[in-house]
């Protein structure tokens, strides 16, 4: 095992790590514990605006990180049959279904989420999360916000904007409803720019991986990922990213790779395979080959260039219509291709994910683009992000077998 | 002509819809514009002289949708696509995605980028139906959708052909809203099937054709009843997306039942509500879209479905909810099992299918629906 040069760790230790399952660990306290801080809890989606909660002083949760770490508990399979036994389809998001299953039995790694005071929902990722919304809006008897952004299959039109614009003023006006108090302007200007700031921040860590060896893989980006989706607008963030960007460099400058004899370099499509991170991590890395950027985690800076930080507010409601998965399918592709290129990557390995069909679907024709403009193999793996029973080891690793030697042949 | 004869002419409309369609194009030379779902302007398409026809995917072998839609995508959707890329549908002018669910918003992106003989339009309404901004930007959406069909066919839309399309579709709705409460009110006179291919037709024809053909309809079964039976029927209620399978009414019927009414966008969702005409033309759509049965993709309230679903029980007399979804329809999917709690608690009882186009209904499926008319007999019997 190779070791840094300096500490004498083996090559995949980060000091990050450790520190970031610290703030994570002593956020969920903190959101556990809310009612005995006096503070109000909010449940958002992952693509939700949380800038104008953190602003407010609400802490926000995250189902679909709930759901991540469910995955990677392994508490999955069982939470997703609670609700399956409730009536809900096998066929339904496993984020959702797991969700659902905690939030009935407190089950998980965390013991369920704390009680919303309050559910926000964007559309922006998917028409499922209104859906799931709705149901916890019931089951909670709480008030449900939707920021409802209209798909963007090839233009953001005019209409659209103005539409996105007044509901981020009605979500304001919600806010102020929910805690009774008037909405804090200043702070929210000072929270925008942190925003901004982290995800800038969070696209240079993602830059790292543009070095050969790549100093992590997409496997890691998927574990830093958290603290750019939860809480964004905070200084604990930007303290962080700045610390993991600087252990980035560090690396890169010293040239440690994540993986052992990096000869190949590839790029994940769709969400993480929670439940199988590991064992993934360590067939590709077995083959040499690196997932070295992913589609997914840059989501959460793909559309920083459409947000004025100095009028957060004012631009929001564009910025977060744009995400990677409100765009038509010849966007997401054209993305994709900027990525093989910008990472200079030999493969795609898209996850066909059962569990969330507006990333899924367009994945053959974006697939079939890849193969045209690039001439670069790629493999699709047919899961789920959280239902481990959607999962053959034996399959999956025939069919790595079978990509690694259309690789080798390039 | 009699009742038989014009049902069975909207029987042949389902049975060869692209030949109707392509009739309508060359013998009328009006062009045709294809969608796939009931939040769609048809009276827009009316007015600008073109023909709107409904899409309910034919095909039931997948030999080409597969290399571009998973297994795991609903049957509505990659039948209709496969018509597609088998050239099927080659005498569209215009396809249409009006936004829905997950599933038809890739559909869109991935005809726009398969389909090249067709100009392709979608129309972004809004999900969240009851936001203060909904309607300003229902109107908006439906406005650039007028304009495209100007550009699209070089017409201009006056307002009087949008007045007139209006009135003709209200016709239609009303229509059918008759035929639904006469066999609501007396079973027997229409066929559970007849209705189906009636309102499936109805998204098929030609429209001026459809409405006479429904008034005469009407005019034909009103008080044609006699009671074929001393006991009455078990009233069911079909809830769901599309129903495509008509045999589920002829096994209900079997068993001594009938489907009352339904809340299914092949059924009462294409005809709720009419587009007032007292009302600027776009914002008097906006408001009918506004103010329509929802549909379980779109918001207007948590607990909006449920609500509508008893209220509709209520009035209809409802003896059971058989729930009819498509194999992975998510919308439908997440409803389900709060629904099923809301009508249990009121005392109806449910019966779960989970069913696909293009595959007929199956042993087991026919079981379970006679098992459960048998239970509803049994619930009068033990009462």
């Amino acid at each position: 095992m190779k070791k840094h040069k300096t500490s004498g760790k083996p090559a995949y230790y980060m000091e990050s790590v450790p520190k970031m399952k610290k703030i994570m660990r002593n956020y969920y306290l903190k959101a556990k514990y809310a009612r005995y801080l006096g503070k109000k809890v909010a449940w958002i989606t992952s693509g939700g605006p949380v800038e104008p909660l953190i602003a407010m002083g609400i802490i926000p949760v995250y189902p679909e990180n709930h759901g991540a770490m469910i995955g990677v508990s392994h508490t999955g399979v069982e939470l997703c049959e609670v609700a399956e036994g409730m009536g809900y389809s096998g066929d339904l998001c496993s984020y959702a279904r797991a969700d659902i299953g905690a939030s009935e039995t407190g089950g998980g790694p965390i013991g369920g989420l704390p009680k919303p005071d309050m559910l926000i929902c964007c559309n922006n990722i998917c028409g499922t999360v209104l859906k799931w919304y709705e149901i916890q809006a019931r089951k909670f008897q709480v008030p449900l916000f939707i920021l409802d952004t209209p798909f963007v299959h090839t233009e953001f039109t005019k209409e659209a904007k103005t539409y996105v614009d007044r509901q981020v003023k009605d979500y304001i006006r919600f806010l102020e409803t929910a805690m009774k108090k008037k909405f804090p302007y200043d702070k929210m200007n000072v929270v925008g720019k942190r925003s901004v700031e982290a995800m800038r921040l969070w696209q240079q860590v993602l830059n790292t991986a543009t070095a050969k060896p790549a100093p992590f893989t997409a496997f890691d980006a998927f574990f830093h990922l958290a603290l750019i989706v939860t809480l964004r607008g905070t200084k604990t963030v930007l303290r962080y990213y700045r610390f993991l960007l600087d252990e980035l460099n560090q690396r890169v400058e010293k040239g440690i790779g994540m993986v052992e004899n990096e000869q190949y370099r590839f790029l994940w499509d769709n969400l993480p395979i929670w439940h199988r991170m590991r064992w993934l991590s360590r067939a590709f890395a077995a083959r040499n080959a690196a997932l070295v950027a992913d589609t997914y985690t840059s989501a959460w800076c793909g559309t920083v260039d459409n947000i004025d930080e100095n009028d957060f507010l004012g631009s929001m409601g564009e910025a977060y219509t744009r995400i990677y998965l409100n765009i038509g399918v010849d966007q997401m592709a054209e993305k994709v291709l900027n990525m093989i290129d910008k990472y200079d990557v030999d493969g795609l390995v898209m996850h066909s994910n059962r569990s969330c069909k507006p990333y899924s679907f367009g994945q053959y024709d974006i697939q079939r683009i890849v193969q045209r403009e690039r001439g670069l193999p790629v493999l699709i793996l047919e899961s789920d992000m959280v239902d481990a029973r959607k999962f053959s080891e034996g399959q999956v690793e025939t069919r790595i077998d079978a990509f690694m030697e259309m690789v080798g042949q390039k | 002509m009699n009742p038989t004869e014009i049902i069975e002419q909207f029987r042949i409309a389902v049975r060869d819809p692209f030949g109707t369609a392509r009739t309508i194009r060359e013998g009328q030379n009006r062009p045709v514009v294809g969608y796939t779902c009931t939040y769609f302007p048809e009276e827009i398409v009316l007015a600008a002289g073109a023909h709107p026809f409904r899409l309910f995917g034919k095909s039931t072998v997948m030999l080409k949708t597969d290399a571009h839609i998973q297994a795991y995508g609903c049957s509505l959707a990659r039948a209709v696509f496969e018509d597609a890329l088998s050239g099927e549908l080659d005498f569209l002018d215009v396809m249409a995605f009006p936004h829905s669910c997950d599933t038809m918003q890739r559909l869109s992106d991935i005809w726009r980028l398969n389909i090249k003989n067709t100009v392709h339009l979608d129309l972004l309404f809004p999900v969240h139906l009851k936001s203060e901004a909904a309607q300003d930007y229902m109107e908006a959406v439906l406005e650039r959708f007028r304009k495209g069909m100007e550009q699209v066919f070089q017409v201009d839309i006056s307002k009087d052909a949008m007045q007139n399309a209006i009135s003709l579709m209200n016709r239609i709705r009303a229509s059918l809203t008759a035929l639904y409460k006469l066999r609501a009110a007396h079973s027997a006179s229409i066929s559970g099937s007849d209705l189906s291919h009636v309102v499936q037709g109805a998204m098929i024809l030609d429209r001026l054709e459809v409405a006479d053909k429904l008034e005469a309809l009407v005019s034909a079964l009103k008080g044609t009843h006699t009671p074929t039976r001393t006991a009455p029927a078990k009233r069911v209620l079909l809830s769901g997306s599309v129903c495509l399978h008509p045999d589920i009414h002829t096994i209900i019927e079997e068993q001594g039942g009938a489907v009352a009414w339904d809340d299914l966008c092949t059924g009462s969702r294409y005809f709720d509500v009419q587009v007032p005409e007292d009302l600027p033309p776009i914002p008097a759509i906006a408001k009918r879209f506004l103010n329509r049965a929802i549909c379980p993709a779109k918001h207007g309230g948590t607990t909006r479905r449920g609500g509508d679903l008893l209220k509709l029980i209520s009035t209809h007399r409802i003896d059971g909810v058989i729930f009819l979804f498509l194999k992975f329809c998510d919308p439908h999917g997440f409803d389900y099992p709060d629904l099923k709690t809301a009508l249990e608690t009121a005392g109806i009882p449910t019966l779960f299918l989970e069913v696909e186009t293009g595959k007929p209904v199956d042993g087991p499926t026919r079981t379970r629906v006679e098992t459960f008319l048998q239970i509803l007999n049994q619930r009068e019997a033990a009462l």
